[in-house]
């Protein structure tokens, strides 16, 4: 099925017998669902785009794509750097902007610009009883009723059918440079929380075979002095380094294996890593300072009973894809979910 | 502004309550003595009053959820209150209801500069957070005016803004984690010095829920580096749209000041002569703050002056010393200070596309010669959260009712133009009957749903945010 209007949507919700499968372009699959294959794409289309409110409104169809190109004719961005999954994931299909909400899909820039739901100021849903909810707005400044905004960012379709999303935005940065440091994954940690203690304003801090990498972005002078002063604080350089490659864990593509996303406070990343490797984990791609691992293990590796605090989700591979919660956390998602979805019509099998 | 009847059942009660309360918290911890219960009767929103039952005021989460255990089996509403500086009347008690403050919760728990952050309780004041951390070059984004003397827990209920949250964002964009206790007495913990949660983001749903979910007693903070040096300019224009398209062409440029403030001729006026800042008398004033070393700065101010200069400015004023970057600041930060030296005043924080920023103005005015009374406007420009003053007698009678009015046609005008009733405030009692004009019978169900999961019975806050109309059913 595949609804052209908020209000078709939101009828065949209503008087639906059976659970959807919520499908934006395909390209981002994480957990199990069943169910008729429910299609955003006809709900497609930028709404609003003022670039000197740093604002824009999609439909929650839209390709990212579509997005990403208008906001570079203006010079502007998405602040979080959304990753794409389909060289991971051997995903084929066209990413749209509302299955990087509904993923919380962000990248590298979360750990100065914040994650997709920071930017995140408005949604529009159809709940699962058919209703046509809005949440937020288009103002980057809203603390109008509860933020419901925050609670469907990252809900991968579980809460409602997101219709139409608004973010802010940011200003595309004139220059970037990367000082790059040759190091052993051990000290990487100490090296970005270093990068991180500066006032240089990092927006990026990863560390891949054997590389860490610091990104600061803005404008021409302010780049140039910033790489400079944090290259001399580091012992580094200024050098090449693929944010793209990195964002979308590209190192892995193509390999054998299952694929786990793994959020830790950043001093825990190395030791974290060298924990999973002894559970028989092969290769990890650090991002975040640290707090951050993108491990790649053989098939069906057994790797949360070394995750103490945080939590690991399984992007590629069978198991159980979400970290289970404790018991009072659990119990309140469980509720909650039962609002906003009573006949659990909506991506039944997805999120615990 | 109608608050429910209170139920006369708990009045009738209250030595029984009181006693139980007695029992789980030492003694010095309940106030029940009129005459120290009057201390809460209200927030900074203080045209509402009213005592309520009691007072408590744990030291502790466990004391805290001893409390709110027997709060709910004795059904009495509890209303928490973290240092009272809420402008939406936030904290405002009923005389049923047993006030929670978080006074007694200030300590540090941990400061991480490895990871960034810092876990406090939640009574601590905002300045005293960045207070605990500046020595070792770190700093809280947030900064709410009030930040001298409002709680984290307040921050977090009413997700307050700042000045600097252009660049920075809210209390939202820089929470980590939380320790809670539910209405029931569970204490839980959410998210922690990793980011992102596991699961649905339980943490954003707490964050601006006005204390109706939960009291939060601990909170992870997020601390920042302390950028190398700031500096504002001051632009003067004889137009508020002139200085409306100067802000858009500076953001449309590529720009990103970590502040841009905008004021009034009212407030201009108010505040120079209030605190002698040297304010220029003009139409419009704009304060634009950038971040760097000193070479940054000059590159984003020369910019940002080259830009404004197209809009032939009456004065153009670069800082050129500490000194000379306070004196900017102080008229800005004892705006609302001075208005209240001419004036009783009511501060509204209703939130605009910055696109719509000279029509809404234009509303404002014609508001303001309707029902002739005075308005100032001083608002952060950047983000569109305007911060329109109406200047009222309370000694007159009808001028406060008068001044609500009015404050209400304007939070529909900026609903109107695309905006929303409140930036960085809160609904507290004040906005709560106009949540019908924003959202929809839909719109509003589905949030008091999440009430429901976490509070079933509704007594925690429970006269707050949404329309009495819409709420009553539950509240029963």
């Amino acid at each position: 099925m595949t609804p052209t209007s908020e209000a078709e949507l939101g009828e065949m919700i209503a008087s639906a017998k059976a659970p959807f499968e919520i499908i934006g372009g395909g390209t981002r699959q994480i957990g199990s669902t069943e169910g008729a294959p429910l299609h955003t794409s006809g709900l497609s289309g930028i709404r609003l785009y003022e670039p000197e409110a740093l604002t824009l409104v999609a439909q929650a169809g839209t390709p990212l794509a579509e997005i990403e190109s208008l906001l570079a004719e203006n010079n502007q961005r998405l602040p979080f750097e959304p990753y794409d999954l389909r060289a991971l994931q051997g995903t084929t299909g066209t990413p749209t902007i509302g299955g990087v909400v509904a993923t919380n899909a962000s990248g590298p820039r979360r750990i100065q610009a914040g994650a997709c739901r920071d930017s995140l100021i408005g949604v529009r849903f159809v709940d699962g009883l058919g209703r046509i909810i809005k949440n937020g707005g288009r103002v980057m400044k809203n603390v109008t009723g509860y933020d419901l905004v925050k609670l469907l960012a990252g809900s991968h379709g579980t809460l409602g059918v997101l219709t139409e999303v608004s973010f802010k935005l940011l200003p595309a940065p004139q220059a970037t440079a990367t000082v790059l440091v040759q190091e052993a994954a051990a000290t990487s940690a100490a090296t970005m929380a270093k990068a991180m203690a500066s006032p240089y304003d990092v927006s990026g801090a990863a560390h891949v075979g054997g590389v860490t990498a610091l990104r600061v972005e803005g404008l021409e002078g302010s780049v140039a002095y910033r790489g400079k002063a944090l290259a001399s604080l580091l012992g580094g350089e200024v050098g090449l380094f693929d944010w793209v490659a990195q964002r979308d864990v590209q190192a892995f593509a193509g390999r054998e294996g299952d694929v786990w996303r793994i959020s830790v406070k950043p001093s825990d990343g190395p030791t974290t890593a060298e924990a999973l490797r002894k559970l028989g984990a092969q290769d990890v791609v650090f991002d975040w300072a640290g707090g951050l691992l993108w491990m790649l293990a053989p098939k069906g590796t057994i790797l949360r009973p070394a995750i103490t605090a945080g939590h690991a989700t399984l992007i590629r591979g069978e198991g159980q894809t979400f970290q289970p919660e404790p018991a009072p956390i659990a119990t309140l998602s469980a509720a909650l979910r039962q609002k906003f979805d009573p006949r659990a019509l909506l991506n039944p099998k997805r999120m615990g | 502004m109608q608050m429910p009847k209170p139920n006369a059942e708990i009045l009738a009660r209250k030595a029984e309550i009181v006693a139980r309360l007695r029992q789980v918290l030492p003694a010095s911890a309940v106030i029940d003595d009129p005459f120290e219960t009057k201390a809460y009767e209200c927030d900074a929103l203080s045209a509402y009053r009213c005592p309520p039952l009691a007072v408590v005021l744990p030291a502790s989460t466990e004391e805290t959820a001893a409390v709110l255990q027997a709060c709910h089996s004795m059904g009495v509403p509890v209303v928490p209150r973290g240092s009272g500086t809420s402008l939406a009347g936030g904290a405002l008690p009923t005389e049923d209801s047993v006030i929670l403050g978080v006074a007694r919760l200030t300590q540090v728990l941990e400061t991480d500069y490895k990871n960034r952050f810092i876990t406090v309780q939640a009574g601590r004041t905002n300045l005293s957070v960045t207070g605990a951390v500046e020595t070792n070059g770190f700093f809280y984004a947030p900064d709410p005016s009030s930040q001298l003397a409002c709680a984290i827990a307040g921050n977090i209920a009413m997700n307050s803004g700042g000045a600097h949250c252009l660049k920075y964002g809210v209390t939202t964009n820089n929470l980590l984690g939380v320790k809670m206790v539910t209405m029931g007495g569970e204490i839980i913990e959410i998210g922690g010095a990793h980011l992102d949660a596991a699961g649905y983001d339980l943490l954003g749903l707490i964050c601006g829920s006005e204390g109706q979910l939960g009291v939060v007693t601990e909170a992870t903070l997020r601390i920042l580096a302390k950028p190398e040096g700031a500096r504002p300019v001051l632009i003067g224009f004889d137009s508020n749209e002139v200085a409306g398209a100067c802000v858009a062409d500076i953001i449309r440029a590529g720009v990103l000041p970590v502040a841009i403030e905008f004021m009034d001729r009212p407030v201009i006026r108010a505040a120079e002569k209030f605190t002698h800042a040297g304010y220029p008398d003009v139409e419009a004033l704009l304060i634009i703050e950038v971040e760097g070393s000193e070479a940054e700065i000059a590159e984003q101010l020369g910019k940002i002056t080259k830009i404004a200069r197209r809009h032939n400015p009456v004065e153009l004023r670069e800082s050129q010393s500490a000194e000379e970057s306070a004196n900017i600041w102080k008229g800005r930060k004892a705006a609302f200070g001075a208005m209240g030296q001419i004036n009783d005043y009511m501060c509204l924080d209703g939130t605009i596309p910055v696109s719509k920023l000279p029509e809404t103005l234009r509303g404002i005015t014609a508001l303001s010669k309707q029902y002739g009374l005075d308005v100032g406007n001083v608002f952060h420009a950047g983000d569109g959260n305007m911060h329109p003053l109406i200047l009222y007698d309370a000694n007159k009678p009808g001028d406060l009712e008068k001044c609500e009015d009015m404050g209400a046609d304007i939070l529909k005008l900026c609903v109107e133009v695309g905006g929303c009733l409140t930036g960085e405030h809160g609904v507290g009692v004040e906005k709560r009957e106009l949540m019908h004009s924003q959202f929809g019978t839909d719109d509003l169900d589905i949030q008091m749903a999440v009430k429901d999961v976490f509070d079933p019975k509704w007594l925690l806050n429970p006269a707050k945010v949404f329309p009495l109309d819409a709420s009553e059913g539950r509240r029963q």
